[in-house]
């Protein structure tokens, strides 16, 4: 691939990115510049789109490429609606704002940062750049992660959009919704209580002292559109793959079994990666599960899915990705059946 | 360089986004319905680096010395991925592979519901889901004695049979759920998976039940079946 000429000729220093603070860098002493590889790629498009011109690809090649392409243009706008709110939380709101307007008890500022989760309409793509900025901002991460948690399942869009698939069901959207603000609340709170904070490493980016307003803005967006772009695109690949690999008879199999049900119904979740403004009505398509089961589709997937830990892991550090998606997704699954149980 | 390369590629991005918005084949992956938020997307990425190469070439702003690169993989290569997917190969809609892979929808009909009485018209032009929630919802009591026309793409039945079927998309092609009816009657010769056709007929009192999710499939007795071309929107939504 182009992209590994690129670092390959690249003269390492022994800088690691964490001790390397603006200004202190050392300029590689010779590097193919990004520029030239972009020209090279972009010769390559030429020529490939004529040489492929009449070519077809086998359908499961076509439909993988279709999945992904459609998965990262689809979530594309929310980024972009991310990241916009990002720049505009770094900025422009100056640190102090959040320091008042959220209670001083992080444990209380964690319940209050989970009900915010309303008020950013889309889907979970667009809350991790926010996410991160509001860390940035000095927001405590317990709280920053439990809004990054209830944002993409208790706004109004995914709501209605949950109505809309269940209409026989009116019990199905409070129960996303209570099961949702809970699971969030519960790991902000066993971030409280566990999380370390060398586990939690998010980009640090310091814009130079006296920066205009504008540069900063531009700068945070380009970083969180290219940074989260990217880890989209690795979780786009992941989930495009399992979605033409994982065989369509292998749920059918276990439908019937309470326990393996809902297991297998919150792993589909996390595989298929979908948008949690969709995932209702693909739930609503599954009517040989348990509503339980379909419950822990709807919390777990919008929380942990393979895109959103790659976005994750690109925000916040893999330490922390990897340790906070496993513990999600098993107080989802158990906050899940615990709701199911006392409504159905 | 970093950041001028970062605008590059942002470049690319809204230049494609905003290409496949306008030429219309945006709906081969995502619902109709998202154009003016494509645009609006594909316009912010465009500023955002129209901006930040007119700040770093115009001279408004320092350049910026300090080299990120650390010799780390910049994810921001990733997002040529889709780009150049887009440039090379434009992957077409989904069809008959996919809706082989899943089971059969039928929206979200309420079975107590009062159907409302079909559309005037000789033949009646009904979508695929409409007909399937009405076969199933009340045995087909709305469908009887009228002539139906519609259109979708053909998927191969387990013994030699067809079946219609329709894609529905709420977001992307990712989360696409086909619906599915079968096909009794005469049909014509050299038919292949994924052509696309238009039938006309009668409701048939049969069903059968999707092998992947079992749920029902209701059945057309076709009287005519013409071929269409593909389409502007693949998906139902």
């Amino acid at each position: 691939m182009a992209d590994r000429t690129g670092l390959t000729v690249v003269t390492r220093t022994t800088t690691t990115p964490a001790e390397a603070a603006p200004g202190t860098a050392v300029e590689p002493t010779r590097r193919v510049r990004p520029v030239e590889v972009l020209i090279a790629l972009l010769a390559v498009a030429v020529v490939g789109r004529i040489w492929l011109a009449d070519t077809t690809f086998a359908l499961p090649v076509q439909a993988w490429l279709t999945v992904f392409v459609a998965i990262v243009v689809q979530a594309t706008p929310f980024i972009v609606l991310g990241t916009l709110v990002s720049g505009a939380i770094t900025a422009l709101v100056p640190p102090s704002f959040f320091t008042r307007v959220l209670p001083a008890r992080h444990a209380l500022a964690v319940p209050v940062a989970g009900v915010a989760g309303v008020v950013l309409p889309g889907c979970e793509c667009g809350s991790v750049p926010v996410a991160g900025a509001l860390v940035r901002r000095g927001v405590a991460p317990a709280a920053a992660l439990a809004f990054l948690l209830s944002a993409p399942a208790i706004n109004p869009v995914v709501l209605v959009a949950t109505s809309v698939a269940f209409p026989g069901q009116p019990l199905m959207v409070l129960a996303r919704f209570g099961a949702s603000l809970v699971t969030a609340v519960l790991m902000g709170w066993l971030w409280l209580r566990f999380g370390r904070p060398e586990w939690f490493r998010p980009t640090l980016r310091r814009h130079p002292e006296g920066a205009g307003t504008v540069s900063v803005f531009l700068a945070t967006c380009r970083e969180d559109m290219t940074q989260a772009g990217g880890y989209l695109v690795l979780g786009a690949l992941a989930a495009a793959t399992l979605n033409v690999v994982v065989p369509p008879g292998w749920l059918q199999a276990v439908a019937d079994h309470p326990v393996w049900s809902v297991l297998a119904l919150a792993l589909l979740a996390v595989v298929l990666s979908l948008c949690s403004e969709a995932d209702a009505f693909v739930a609503a398509s599954l009517p040989q599960f348990s509503l339980t089961a379909r419950l822990a589709f709807l919390v777990v997937g919008p929380m942990v899915d393979i895109k959103l830990v790659a976005m994750q892991i690109g925000t916040f550090g893999r330490g922390m990705a990897l340790r906070f998606a496993p513990a999600t997704f098993g107080v989802a699954v158990g906050v899940s059946v615990v709701v199911g149980a006392l409504l159905w | 360089m970093r950041r001028e390369f970062h605008a590059v590629v942002l470049l690319l991005l809204g230049g494609v986004l905003l290409r496949l918005t306008i030429t219309g084949e945006y709906v081969n992956y995502v619902r109709s319905g998202l154009a003016p938020v494509l645009l609006a997307a594909a316009a912010v990425l465009l500023l955002v680096a129209g901006a930040t190469l007119w700040r770093a070439f115009g001279g408004s702003e320092t350049r910026d010395h300090h080299a990120h690169g650390h010799g780390r993989f910049d994810v921001a290569w990733l997002l040529l991925l889709p780009v150049l997917g887009l440039l090379i190969t434009a992957p077409p809609a989904l069809g008959s592979y996919s809706a082989s892979r899943s089971g059969t929808v039928l929206g979200t009909a309420q079975p107590e519901r009062r159907l409302p009485p079909l559309p005037d018209g000789d033949p009646v032009r009904l979508s695929i889901l409409e007909y399937a929630s009405r076969a199933v919802v009340d045995d087909g009591r709305s469908l009887a004695d009228r002539h139906l026309t519609m259109s979708g793409f053909l998927l191969p039945g387990a013994d030699g049979g067809w079946y219609l079927a329709r894609l529905v998309v709420v977001c992307c092609a990712a989360d696409a759920r086909p619906v599915k009816i079968g096909l009794t009657g005469i049909l014509p010769d050299g038919l292949h998976a994924n052509d696309w056709l238009q039938v006309t007929g009668r409701f048939a009192p049969d069903t059968e039940r999707d092998p992947v999710n079992g749920e029902p499939i209701p059945y057309l007795q076709v009287a005519a079946a013409n071929p269409i071309p593909v389409p502007a929107e693949p998906y139902a939504s």
